[in-house]
């Protein structure tokens, strides 16, 4: 036990080990994560009035960051089958970034289901009187927070292992490995049910949610982790394998077009059949009474994917690291725009009483989203900041580390 | 392990500069921190719950004892805020008695007289205005709410090419709200009426996005009343003034209704466009309404077996015809 605190001790020290670009990186980002707290505290001083949310639309852009969150960290199943299943030795050692993101992800969904209570001073009620199985949204606190306690097991295990210098007991970690894979897309399909089971919202009232989040989850959630591996493999001593990257973009290519092909059976039911319950995709793709708030975003999300979709299919494109960055960025913003301003937002408008209220996010809810992503961030650099260290066998149980002039630092 | 002591982790060498600068870089951080909470000193110290608060029980689980304490606490709070002696109540549901609605549509003018009624019964924050009740000016043609006028401003109602639908609270028998509701917040009372615990709720706002009726509301921020506007006659689950960030609904005026009066909305119609009564009680006004009128619920598709039916005054021409469809109303629940 001793030895355990010493570990988490030396992981803390670790963190703050870097050249100046770590440091400036990790400045920055608690800069902004410290100003999103402030937002934060005014909110909870003068209520969710602060933000652009209203009876008619009342979501917005903290349960649209959350839902594409769900989906980058049920992504880490991408890494996980391809090794478990399939047994590919490139990408083993890389499950565990799959990991870390994933526990980064659901933090970061967790602080973004905070924000948007307007009692959060009442969380204990969930523990007091549960309504399970009747809400979706109580399967989705069992299903959010077991997928959290399943990765940090798994990663936690692992990387003491590797501290220790000791190979891992299989059944330690196995099982909930191929635990961790089903509920990776339970996480996902059950925050899709949430939004799918209601009726009054024909927009969300559809079987190809679910399909069409883990279709979307799979091509963002590998496509963060193809960027991060980059940095990793040209910032850090870290060798990234030849293949897994290789691997990943495969994964993405196909994830995509899944979810594009989706994307063109939901429209083609939407306006094809022109009834009353299209209205929301009317708002949403072109506008409806004059009111087109979202038209802009949606093409642009769009724009974004085929872009990524081409240069994915053009082959010389997609075996340049350049273009195959620049098709990941393009596709993670696109299907962040395709989940937030195009799912969530979309549903409220209009209003089951036909009235037409646009929503605008203030500055102060920005500045919330803002503050957790940039907390979220800080908390995966520091897992792989730690993890780096210890998996290629610097920092061990007993072995001296030079935390003063550990010359290869992460960003 | 004692080659780990020279180490620079577990004993890093403490000189003057690396102390110092470590040291401010500490202070700098904390004082960040604090300076991101600051807004926090602004809070309204009404807004922070009481240890007593803080551990009321779940509305269902409330004893006599903890209800009486919970009802001192809502009184004491208007008291401090208002500076009025309120009379709360918790008012129970009757034994044999199921609430219905009934809305004349052949009547209705639209003059808007039952949104403003409520609002002043109910205790709804006038700033932002919240309202239960949405009257909707309806072109020929259609049934259908989404085609409905929400900003009409005449001079002068009704508009002789429209017609009027008021929308509120439709008390459903299949209440999506309640199914989603995660911590069980909201409910169906033994008489229909789907209530809130104001003070059990976390304010996720799942439920607004469930009801097919737009009937719910949220407190986005602290509801303000004027002193003069404040009805003191309160009940828990009905009308005492909510907390900010939690839901609220129409309740049918509980704490009148349960006592045998009407609810505002109705009372204050000038046309006389609006039932309420008991639908298990034959004689009632309602229930001869549902058996003789042509009467319709909104959204049927939805499945959500409203209590609040719509209906027009034409009457089925012969009392044989008219059991059937009351017969077949009661029997599709």
């Amino acid at each position: 036990m001793k030895d355990y605190y010493r570990f988490l001790y030396r992981c803390f020290r670790v963190s703050f080990v870097g050249d100046w670009r770590y440091k400036a990186w990790m400045l920055l980002l608690s800069c902004i994560a410290l100003f999103g707290l402030n937002a934060y505290a005014q909110q909870l001083v003068d209520g969710l009035a602060v933000t652009g949310m209203t009876d008619q639309v009342s979501w917005g852009l903290y349960i649209a960051n959350f839902t594409f969150l769900v989906g980058m960290a049920a992504a880490a199943v991408m890494l996980v089958i391809p090794v478990y299943i399939y047994g590919n030795k490139d990408l083993h050692d890389l499950v565990i970034f799959g990991e870390l993101l994933a526990v980064a992800a659901i933090t970061m969904c967790l602080m973004f289901v905070t924000v948007d209570l307007g009692r959060p001073d009442r969380f204990l009620h969930l523990f007091q009187r549960f309504n399970f199985p009747g809400s979706m949204l109580a399967w989705d606190v069992i299903v959010l927070n077991g997928y959290l306690l399943l990765n940090v097991h798994i990663c936690g295990y692992l990387i003491y292992c590797a501290y220790q210098g000791r190979r891992p007991t299989k059944k330690f970690y196995i099982p909930f490995v191929f635990l961790a894979i089903v509920w990776a897309v339970s996480i996902h399909t059950v925050t899709a049910f949430l939004y799918v089971g209601l009726g009054g919202r024909p927009f969300w009232n559809s079987a190809i949610i679910a399909p069409r989040f883990l279709a979307s989850a799979f091509a963002a959630g590998p496509a963060f982790l193809i960027i991060a591996l980059r940095v990793i493999g040209t910032q850090t001593s870290y060798k990234v394998p030849r293949g897994a990257i290789e691997t990943l973009r495969k994964i993405v290519t196909v994830a995509l077009a899944v979810n594009m092909f989706l994307l063109i059976c939901e429209v083609f039911t939407e306006f094809y059949t022109d009834s009353a319950h299209g209205a929301s995709a009317h708002y949403l793709f072109l506008g409806l009474h004059g009111y087109s708030g979202l038209v802009p975003w949606i093409w642009t999300a769009i724009a974004l994917n085929t872009f990524a979709l081409a240069v994915l299919f053009i082959g010389p494109l997609a075996r340049s690291a350049g273009w195959q960055n620049l098709a990941c960025l393009a596709m993670i913003v696109g299907i962040w725009i395709e989940k937030g301003m195009g799912l969530i937002v979309p549903a409220f408008i209009p209003t089951p009483l036909g009235e037409i209220v646009e929503y605008v996010p203030t500055r102060a809810e920005t500045m919330v989203c803002l503050g957790i992503w940039a907390a979220g961030l800080l908390l995966f650099t520091i897992f792989v900041r730690v993890t780096i260290p210890v998996l290629s066998g610097r920092l061990t149980v007993d072995q001296r580390y030079n935390f003063v002039s550990s010359s290869s630092p992460t960003k | 392990m004692s080659e780990s002591n020279n180490n620079p982790i577990e004993a890093p060498e403490l000189d003057r500069r690396s102390f110092l600068r470590g040291g401010l870089s500490v202070a700098a951080g904390m004082g960040a921190f604090v300076a991101a909470l600051k807004p926090l000193a602004d809070m309204d110290p009404n807004d922070i719950p009481s240890l007593d608060g803080f551990l009321q029980k779940h509305y269902k689980e409330m004893d006599e004892e903890d209800m009486e304490a919970a009802l001192k606490r809502i009184a004491d709070k208007v008291q401090a805020r208002w500076d009025v002696v309120p009379n709360v109540r918790d008012v129970r549901p009757e034994e044999g008695v199921e609430f219905v609605y009934a809305l004349n549509l052949s009547r209705c003018v639209g003059c808007r007289k039952c949104v403003h009624a409520c609002v002043d019964e109910n205790n709804q924050s006038r700033s932002p205005e919240i309202q239960y009740i949405r009257v909707l000016e309806m072109p020929r043609g259609t049934l259908d709410p989404e085609k409905g006028n929400h900003d009409y401003d005449r001079p002068k109602v009704p508009s002789d090419d429209h017609f009027y639908m008021p929308v509120q609270c439709h008390q459903c028998e299949n209440p999506p709200c309640v199914k989603v509701c995660p911590v069980e917040a909201t409910w169906t009372e033994p008489d229909g009426i789907t209530v809130v615990d104001y003070d059990w709720c976390i304010g996720c706002r799942y439920c607004e996005a469930a009801c097919p009726y737009w009937a719910r509301r949220f407190n986005f921020t602290e509801p303000e009343i004027p002193k003069e506007e404040l009805n003191t006659d309160m009940a828990y689950l009905s009308n005492r003034p909510r907390p900010k960030g939690v839901m609220e609904k129409c309740t049918f005026c509980l704490h009148r209704t349960r006592e045998g009066k009407n609810p505002a909305c109705l009372e204050v119609c000038p046309v006389g466009a609006r039932k309420f009564g008991n639908v298990l009680d034959p004689q009632s006004e309602v229930a001869q309404i549902l058996r003789t009128k042509r009467v319709f619920v909104l959204k049927e598709e939805q499945g959500t077996l409203p209590r609040f039916f719509y209906y027009f005054d034409e009457r089925y021409p012969d009392k044989a015809a008219a059991p059937a469809l009351g017969a077949e109303s009661e029997e599709s629940r």
